[in-house]
């Protein structure tokens, strides 16, 4: 396992993590499409999707759940445990333009004998707006 | 003001459960999940080096369950338009998910309401769903909003 391993006592309230950047092209829509079974055509036909008022395909919602699911495991760690995830879909994005994923530590404690950390994450597009913020709370080892 | 979408008959469908449905979690299914995400996390794409983790082979990445789609309860209800949109999602987790696994994934209504939003009235329903492993363990939970309008 390459990654690095994150901690219970090196991580600090407040220190931000990330970024995570994703550059989701039509290409990838079709795969998600494929992959999840979600074909809402609002993901891959721009003329349906012009057809519903749409700017031109739009991202699911759900892949960029996924982009912050990734956020969140790659802190965890190989040993650590992603709990929660919340994500709300409050912007659209489209492909062809930058996204990227950033996290900030919110809380750590220790509860039911594990070590936690509740992080507030988001997603945001190229302008800088937070389009899918959320939280999420994971299982970190300790070195105790 | 009264609903004019979620009446009385609509909200005593809340608490309503879908057939449950069972899937067979393939070791490719979990490839091409993460590659379509873009995740090169070896825990969800390469067995031989998955097995030197503590998990001992390969798992899912934790929105792996998306693409085991759930029946839905059917709800009786008139709804404002013909446009949609997923609020967004809260889940839990508690199992890993690996090959071979077999998900049962049943849905709940757990909530219908309405509001005026800046383009006439919406409806707002939350599906609760949960993923139960072959050997009676809840994986993971999700409760998710989508809005009508």
């Amino acid at each position: 396992m390459a990654a690095k391993q994150n901690y219970y006592e090196d991580v600090e309230v407040g220190s931000e993590f990330g970024p995570l950047e994703k550059d989701p092209t039509t290409q990838q829509l079709v795969k998600y499409a494929g992959a999840s079974g979600d074909f809402y055509q609002i993901h891959y036909d721009k003329d349906f999707a012009l057809k519903n008022n749409l700017p031109g395909v739009i991202l699911h919602g759900a892949l960029k759940n996924a982009f912050l699911g990734q956020l969140m495991t790659d802190f965890a760690g190989e040993q650590g445990w992603l709990r929660k995830l919340s994500v709300q879909y409050r912007g659209m994005d489209q492909p062809g333009s930058n996204v990227v994923c950033k996290g900030r530590v919110a809380r750590k404690y220790v509860e039911g004998g594990n070590h936690l950390v509740d992080c507030e994450i988001w997603l945001e597009n190229a302008k800088g707006e937070k389009t899918t913020p959320g939280s999420a709370t994971v299982i970190l080892p300790s070195r105790a | 003001m009264a609903n004019k979408y979620v009446t009385e008959e609509v909200i005593k469908q809340i608490g309503k459960v879908a057939e449950p449905r069972t899937y067979e979690v393939e070791r490719g299914a979990i490839r091409r999940f993460a590659e379509a995400i873009g995740d090169a996390n070896p825990l969800f794409n390469n067995e031989q080096e998955a097995r030197k983790s503590r998990y001992g082979g390969m798992i899912a990445p934790p929105t792996f369950c998306r693409s085991m789609m759930a029946a839905f309860p059917e709800v009786k209800i008139e709804i404002p338009g013909n446009r949609g949109l997923d609020g967004g999602s809260d889940w839990e987790y508690f199992e890993p998910i690996r090959p071979g696994d077999r998900i049962t994934v049943q849905c709940k209504i757990a909530d219908i309401r309405e509001s005026a939003g800046r383009l006439g009235a919406m409806v707002f329903t939350t599906i609760e769903t949960s993923y139960t492993n072959q050997f009676g363990q809840v994986v993971a939970l999700q409760r998710s909003t989508s809005i009508r309008y």
